[in-house]
């Protein structure tokens, strides 16, 4: 059966690629909270959760569970269809960005290649900014349709962080861009095989697109909305149930799917570091399996750094984040930026 | 039907029903919300006419930051149903008839446009790829893009100048 240009086939193919990403995404932010709570137990020497299951593996299971059977509460004075929008878009948003994230190496088979991604499309890159920036509404219409003070400060606040932090993070990806001369997030990885990874030659760029992750993500020391000393519990305030589940959730997913953007971007994706994998002659399938576990290997190390941040860095204050933003990022990513055009410029010449 | 007059139909509904509501919700954030719904479908529109560069930054640009600001200044402004000041008969008359009077204008100048006669490329054409628009836009138009980037960057310094605190 074919619709238009494009085969049933093609489109189970897709189907089942989508569906399998998002099962990754969910399992891989279940893992991370409790991952989040053993590392800080590590660091606070004690055990952390350990009762559910062997080691604790059970707890976000356990977690899951007990949002899910907590009562369900809409404030009267809310606007009921906006209330519910705001966390279903916050979900929504995270779980889309990771279309044009390329997980693996293509997969050949009989019939032709699959390519482990959803999407392989010449913006690419540019996909997953027009999503970050999208990612606003979710906390801003929460925030605003619970119809609390706090709530709507928090949501402010969000937005407006995540407006800054949103223009350091694409300078400092423009630099990236001149290197590899391609937004497709496939040709980003190919150059990296062939040419060194991204860090290397940008490491100020990296810094900066971290630090800017961070914020996108809501993340300790950038964890502003949800400043329990200012504004109670944050623009999630009024939430219960799975509802507040949704927006803590979506936290991990963006953190998760946030990790995979900066590996493919600067850690060289699915390569497998110092050696040449093209030259080992192995199965495809089974030089997939090692390239996707290695693209998972670098996006649990940032994973790691992203929490070993939170229980290490204290929160900023408000002022000194906007500071932060505004007057060191900006010029230091615009520096980069001149820098790196120089130098490619004078290369090229 | 093709996928792509489906798609065609669907978004075009979409955009105007959409763009309807903007104008007929009593609630400014509803409006807001409808019209970021109509940037998304007319983004739609261009990826159907492979303009993906425009489709994106309409919605960074659009969808993304201004949209947001508009929810800004109507969130802090607190501008809703209860706080709407009540608008004269006339007033509502006099918006009716120079609303329908643009539309007049619009439609009687476009109407003879070689528009009509064209036929518009679905899905091939690479016009809207980044690199056909970088190449166009730093060769044969780059005295108007250095312009008009001069224009923004004086916009920015004005608003860093209102927006010091001296």
């Amino acid at each position: 059966m074919v619709i238009g240009a494009v085969t049933l086939w093609f489109i189970l193919e897709k189907v089942i690629l989508i569906a399998s990403i998002i099962g990754l995404s969910f399992f891989i932010a279940m893992y991370t909270t409790l991952a989040e709570r053993k590392i800080a137990g590590w660091m606070q020497d004690r055990h952390g959760p350990n009762r559910a299951g062997p080691f604790g593996i059970l707890q976000p299971l356990a977690d899951g569970g007990k949002l899910f059977f907590k009562e369900e509460i809409t404030p009267v004075t809310s606007n009921r269809f906006l209330f519910l929008l705001g966390p279903a878009l916050a979900m929504i948003v995270a779980l889309v960005t990771s279309t044009v994230i390329p997980w693996g190496a293509p997969v050949l088979t009989s019939t032709g290649t699959i390519a482990l991604q959803v999407a392989d499309v010449d913006m690419g890159i540019l996909i997953v900014f027009s999503v970050v920036s999208v990612g606003v509404y979710g906390i801003m219409i929460g925030g605003w349709a619970s119809n609390n003070k706090f709530s709507l400060l928090a949501a402010i606040r969000g937005a407006s962080q995540m407006v800054s932090y949103e223009l350091p993070m694409s300078l400092a990806l423009i630099a990236v861009l001149f290197m590899t001369g391609s937004l497709k997030m496939s040709e980003i990885v190919s150059y990296q095989m062939a040419n060194g990874w991204n860090i290397i030659y940008q490491p100020l760029g990296f810094l900066i697109f971290f630090i800017c992750a961070l914020a996108e993500c809501n993340r300790t020391p950038f964890d502003l909305p949800e400043a329990e000393n200012e504004l109670n519990f944050g623009y999630h305030q009024e939430y219960s149930s799975m509802k507040l589940g949704f927006y803590l959730f979506a936290e991990y997913i963006n953190m998760f799917v946030s990790s995979a953007v900066m590996a493919t971007l600067f850690l060289g994706g699915y390569d497998i570091p110092f050696v040449n994998e093209a030259s080992w002659g192995l199965e495809p399938w089974l030089y997939s399996l090692i390239s996707f576990s290695v693209m998972m290997a670098k996006v649990s190390f940032l994973l790691f750094v992203f929490i070993w941040i939170r229980w290490t860095i204290p929160r900023f204050r408000y002022d000194q984040l906007m500071n932060l933003g505004w007057r060191k990022l900006i010029p230091l990513a615009l520096f980069n930026m001149v820098l790196s055009a120089a130098i490619l410029l004078w290369l090229k010449s | 039907m093709s996928i792509s007059a489906i798609l065609f139909w669907v978004l075009s509904v979409a955009a105007l029903f959409s763009a309807l509501m903007v104008v007929t919700s009593r609630n400014p954030i509803h409006s807001v919300i409808w019209l970021i719904i109509t940037f998304f479908a007319i983004s739609g529109h261009y990826i159907l006419l492979n303009a993906q560069f425009l489709a994106v930054v309409n919605i960074i640009v659009y969808a993304g930051a201004i949209m947001v600001l508009f929810l800004f200044v109507i969130m802090l402004m607190n501008l809703n149903k209860e706080s709407e000041p009540a608008r004269h008969r006339w007033l509502q008359l006099a918006g009716g008839v120079s609303g329908g009077a643009l539309l007049l204008v619009l439609v009687a100048a476009l109407k003879d446009t070689e528009l009509k006669s064209q036929q518009s490329l679905l899905l091939e054409g690479h016009t809207g790829l980044i690199k056909t628009l970088g190449q166009e836009l730093f060769s044969t138009y780059v005295i108007p893009f250095e312009l008009s980037s001069i224009l923004f960057l004086s916009a920015m310094v004005g608003a860093v100048l209102i927006g010091k605190k001296d």
